[in-house]
């Protein structure tokens, strides 16, 4: 699994799972779907990715496909490392 | 089946009938109290809600509140203590203001804003957006400022000054409910929630604040038909064209610009067509709007009910109580 993932897996697990569900999504699982995050919660997850990595998540940006998978996150922070 | 504005035309009468019938039977026949307290906002949410509970009890049985703050307008005391006229019944105005000022909701909330505009001070005005989830993005907040020589600013909230301003504005929904509860107490009457149907399923209300009362009598009424039951009620003329706001933020507030993203009216319809299960293309063609964006909306709807069903729940509980029915 990539770095990217990995920190993100473990973020989500320390902040929004906690132990509840035990984590069992696999990276290319939905996370509105399994209910994991919430709007609010994506908005954390932005602050995070933004801290995190030193990128900045625009208005435009924040849609599904970059932001609703751990596969869609390493896909869309890779994307924008490359441009910073 | 194809979706007009007619579908939401009720029988007003037969409506007003029916829930005022179930309001008795509830606040009298199952919570035992003498009457009801009814905060009068000037809204028609809560403009119809004292209407129905004086064809309900009688004026003599219901006691009505208003109570502003330093950022509602004046106009809305005014219109509340009209309605209250109108039906003769017993009200009361407590200006919540100095409460808010004295635990903090002010200071918590402009200190949020002063961490995305510095310039931020008391004589400049404010208010929140909500943007994305109609366009099939996040939604997200922005704040938007206004400084005293009318320059406006706006800026995405991130996610802890959000949280802040959000929770310091809550203050003021939940001191109005404990003004509301000291009043329900002291007379032993129960208290009128008044949220409409959007408001109820959307979950567009302050847990413990204005979620909180003991009956809810137009929570099954789209917004269309409350104002429907507004005219047929012969409340004010400027109640029943009102638009919704929150009035709870210094720069003007539309219910769609906070939270909704749509007219109450695009709303109504958006929800009767997903509640009965017609496809997005219906909804789509009846706005005057691409499929997507329809879909978009339906997916919202479904995202705010996940989002704000905590909001609805009672206190957990590790295990049932079986001998408390309630």
């Amino acid at each position: 699994m990539s770095d990217i993932k990995n920190q993100v897996r473990a973020y989500i697990a320390d902040n929004f799972v906690m132990g509840s569900n035990a984590a069992k999504f696999a990276d290319s699982d939905s996370f509105l779907d399994l209910h994991i995050i919430d709007s609010t919660g994506f908005l954390e997850l932005i602050t995070f990715l933004e801290e995190k990595f030193g990128i900045q998540v625009e208005d435009e940006e924040m849609i599904p496909e970059n932001l609703d998978s751990l596969d869609n996150i390493e896909a869309y922070v890779s994307k924008k490392l490359v441009k910073v | 089946m194809k979706l007009t504005p007619s579908v939401l035309e009720i029988d007003c009468a037969a409506e007003v009938e029916r829930i005022t019938k179930r309001m008795i039977e509830i606040v009298a026949g199952e919570q035992r109290r003498r009457g009801v307290i009814i905060a009068l906002s000037g809204g028609v949410d809560s403009s119809v809600s004292g209407a129905l509970a004086v064809h309900a009890f009688g004026p003599k049985k219901v006691f009505g509140l208003m109570l502003p703050e330093r950022d509602s307008k004046s106009s809305s005391k005014d219109l509340g203590q009209r309605v209250a006229e109108q039906f003769g019944i017993a009200h009361a105005v407590e200006n919540i203001g100095p409460t808010l000022e004295a635990i903090g909701c002010y200071r918590w909330r402009d200190e949020a804003m002063r961490r995305v505009f510095p310039a931020y001070a008391d004589d400049w005005k404010s208010k929140i957006a909500i943007a994305g989830g109609t366009e099939g993005r996040i939604n997200f907040f922005k704040l938007i400022v206004q400084s005293p020589d009318g320059m406006v600013q706006e800026a995405r909230l991130p996610i802890q000054e959000y949280l802040q301003i959000v929770a310091a504005t809550n203050y003021k929904q939940r001191i109005r409910k404990t003004v509301e509860y000291f009043h329900a107490d002291r007379l032993n009457y129960a208290v009128i929630g008044t949220p409409n149907r959007l408001e109820y399923d959307q979950g567009f209300f302050v847990k413990n604040g204005d979620g909180a009362a003991d009956i809810k009598p137009i929570a099954h009424l789209y917004k269309t038909q409350v104002y429907a039951l507004a005219r047929h009620l012969g409340l004010p003329e400027e109640v029943c064209s009102a638009m919704p706001t929150t009035d709870t933020y210094s720069l003007q507030q539309g219910q769609d610009e906070f939270y909704f993203s749509l007219p109450y009216d695009k709303m109504d319809l958006a929800l009767w067509a997903h509640n009965n299960g017609l496809p997005a293309a219906e909804l789509a063609s009846c706005l005057g709007i691409d499929q997507a964006r329809a879909e978009f909306i339906y997916n919202d709807i479904e995202s705010k009910r996940r989002a704000t069903a905590y909001l609805h729940a009672r206190p957990a509980l590790i295990e049932p109580v079986s001998q408390v029915h309630a």
